[in-house]
């Protein structure tokens, strides 16, 4: 496969690992004291996995699995509320595959679809839009999960609706912004982190200057890494080099993909449709400000929430919903618990029956550990 | 009088529930769409049947059944009827029967186009054909609308496992030769990329086949074969996992000796998909003692389907976890069974 084979190259990826030992030696970093290097994206995190990279990297080099898996960080509360808007009569409720699983206090999608309601999987936005012209009957609900990676599709779909006058299309809005959690968990004086490999998807979008803060006032380097094992080992290194060299800069390692600005139509998009809700709900972490998106008054019709009166838009206030009990999918998601530690882990919640987000999504940090042995093939 | 020229009295051009009324309606279709060209023998309705291998001593009967449902009922590389006779065929034949006998039963849901329902009833006779089976005996019903996708079909088969044989999943031992017939996932990614909600184009194909010859081909040239599955819903991976935990042995599975398309594999990478996970339909994995491995393998090799086989991994001893991989970096991981069904991801 071109363009991906070239960046799983054994041979490469093993000078690499190389490099890292000798940095990692010349750092003092050891199995007592590492270097721990978040990674913020659950798409590295299922790469770290996928190719034993955590097995395979300097001992002395952590790997701290952060918040960047957008249906790990839901929580529970706005799983039920998806489950309402799905329940309404004459609703087509509209997801990307990954949420269907996600467990709600009394059920998941795929539940309240088996139940009757009509939930069905699609692969964008644009197909949610091309049901609501099929049926003009139906209120169709898309399901708007995700980093700035999936946010400006969303966000050209509604320009869309508005501009074809689509009065049955709506957005049951859910999209996140990477910084602000970042800025969270580095003001918690118990978190321990000497660096931060950032997600390239998200950087092909907003650029590589939103995370300048995270340099300049908390001296952390942060590398944009791209999602093939070569880019992961390769940013490592950079973060290695830069903790040697004394240094704390926002470096790209995936300028192949990523242009320092981001991408201008993607960056309009967003800013037309959404502005910053005054803050949002992450599990695990509570509400943080800033952290959400919501449409502007001017989009106000599509936005599922104000027109079906719950959520944030709910007229009561919302719902506190509390994690299940002995569920520590936030302290694993903060990078303060290994999902090994957890309790729960492969006894109440495994993938078949999982208590939390983090065992449902391929990218959650429990279910790589569950699915490619992390903790059973080391209990061995 | 040859089926060719009879003067045709089904006017229709689509399934109405008349069809399944028990009517002269009924009658039309059945006579023209089905039983013209299944051709089964006898006129009453049950297939009677003898078959010289039945009769010779230790001989056994094998007898199967499967149903079939699939979304977009024609696909690049195939249709339902193929591989509603391909599944079965397979599942007789993995076991080392020889298979001989089918029926079909077909549930159709009213609106279903009557040119679609005989390309698939001439998928099915030249399928059979070419696995040297019969239909003999068959059903139709008729569901209103919205009752049913289209085409829903059933095939249960009959075959004879001759005197001596006896392949099964608990036969596998410690140091057996794993190998697949061909390349992994075509199946599952055609009939994702044939949904056509992806808007993905790709020249893939179903490998859709029938692997009678090919087993009877390993079975000439390695005797000693202990097992054979053929890789169908949860692909590789989840058959694995069956047969290990069956046999009571440990997989290992080297993945750089993995056979995978390029474009099953680029399909993959968009979609956050496992091609280990992917449904297979003409693809077998078989498992022989060492001593034998290489008599097998070039004994695929030199059968159409077969021409891309290759070992992909090793049965070891009993451990806790069934089915591991050897990276292509060195690594190990799990190859854990499916839970639920693949989703796609979001970013």
């Amino acid at each position: 496969m071109r363009y991906v084979e070239e960046f799983r190259d054994p041979t490469q990826a093993r000078a690499l690992l190389k490099a890292i030992g000798r940095s990692a030696e010349a750092l003092g970093a050891s199995r007592a004291a590492p270097i721990r290097i978040m990674e913020i994206c659950g798409g590295h995190t299922h790469s770290i996995f996928r190719y034993g990279l955590d097995k395979l990297v300097h001992e002395g080099i952590e790997f701290i699995h952060g918040p960047g898996c957008p249906v790990c960080v839901l929580p529970r509360s706005r799983v039920d509320e998806a489950v309402t808007l799905a329940e309404r009569p004459g609703v087509i409720f509209t997801t990307f595959g990954d949420a269907m699983r996600v467990p709600g206090t009394s059920r998941s999608l795929l539940q309240a679809k088996a139940q009757g309601a009509d939930v069905r999987t699609v692969y964008s936005p644009l197909d949610a839009l091309e049901l609501a012209r099929r049926h003009p009957d139906r209120e169709v609900i898309f399901f708007g999960l995700g980093f700035e990676t999936t946010t400006p599709s969303t966000a050209l779909s509604v320009q869309q609706a508005a501009a074809e006058g689509l009065t049955n299309f709506c957005v049951f809005v859910n999209h996140i912004t990477v910084p602000p959690p970042l800025k969270a968990l580095l003001d918690d004086p118990h978190m321990l982190l000497d660096g931060f490999v950032g997600p390239g998807h998200v950087s092909m979008v907003i650029g590589t200057h939103p995370y300048d803060f995270i340099a300049r006032d908390y001296g952390k380097p942060l590398v944009v890494a791209g999602f093939e094992p070569l880019d992961l080992l390769q940013s490592v290194l950079m973060v290695l080099e830069q903790i040697r060299e004394g240094r704390a800069e926002i470096e790209n390692q995936y300028a192949r993909v990523v242009p320092e600005h981001g991408n201008p139509v993607s960056l309009a998009a967003i800013e037309a449709v959404y502005e910053p809700r005054p803050s949002f709900e992450w599990r695990g972490l509570g509400e943080i400000d800033a952290s959400g998106l919501r449409m502007r008054e001017a989009f106000r019709a599509f936005d599922a929430e104000a027109r079906f009166q719950v959520g944030y838009g709910a007229p009561q206030g919302r719902a506190q919903v509390p994690d299940p009990e002995g569920c520590a999918c936030g302290q694993v998601m903060t990078g303060r618990m290994k999902p090994t530690a957890c309790p729960q882990f492969g006894r109440g919640c495994t993938p078949d029956t999982p208590l939390g987000a983090l065992m449902v999504s391929s990218e959650g940090a429990c279910a790589a550990y569950w699915t490619y042995g992390g903790a059973r093939v080391a209990a061995e | 009088m040859n089926a060719a020229t009879k003067p045709s009295r089904l006017r229709d051009t689509h399934v109405t529930l008349s069809h399944g009324g028990g009517g002269r309606a009924m009658r039309d279709l059945i006579e023209e769409v089905f039983t013209d060209v299944f051709r089964p023998e006898g006129d009453e309705d049950q297939a009677r049947l003898t078959d010289a291998a039945l009769a010779t001593p230790g001989a056994r009967l094998a007898f199967t059944t499967d149903s079939f449902v699939v979304t977009p009922l024609e696909f690049p590389g195939g249709d339902i009827g193929k591989l509603a006779v391909c599944g079965t065929v397979n599942d007789l034949a993995v076991g080392g029967a020889r298979p001989l006998w089918l029926s079909a039963a077909f549930i159709i849901e009213e609106g279903t186009e009557i040119a679609l329902l005989r390309r698939i009833v001439a998928s099915m006779v030249r399928e059979a054909e070419a696995a040297g089976v019969r239909i003999v005996t068959g059903d139709t019903k008729v569901v209103g609308r919205g009752s049913g996708d289209g085409v829903f079909i059933t095939t249960s088969g009959v075959g004879v496992i001759p005197a001596g044989r006896d392949l099964g999943a608990a036969q596998i031992r410690d140091g057996d030769v794993a190998l697949v017939n061909g390349v992994l996932g075509d199946h599952g990614a055609t009939i994702l990329a044939a949904r056509g909600d992806l808007a993905l184009s790709t020249p893939l194909e179903s490998d859709c086949q029938s692997l009678t010859h090919l087993m009877e081909a390993v079975l000439a040239a390695a005797p000693g074969t202990h097992a054979a599955r053929d890789a169908t819903r949860g692909g590789l991976a989840s058959t694995l996992n069956e047969m290990a935990e069956a046999a009571g042995v440990t997989v290992e599975l080297d993945e750089a000796a993995l056979p995978l398309r390029t474009e099953v594999k680029g399909l993959c990478e968009i979609l956050g998909l496992d091609p280990l996970y992917l449904a297979n339909e003409g693809t077998l994995v078989l498992f022989v003692p060492e001593a034998e491995a290489e008599a097998a393998l070039a004994a695929m090799r030199a059968t159409p389907a077969g021409r891309d086989a290759t070992i992909v991994g090793r049965a070891g001893p009993r451990g806790s976890v069934p089915v591991t991989m050897r990276t292509a970096f060195g690594g190990q991981r799990i190859v854990d069974m499916l839970v639920g069904e693949q989703l796609p991801r979001i970013c």
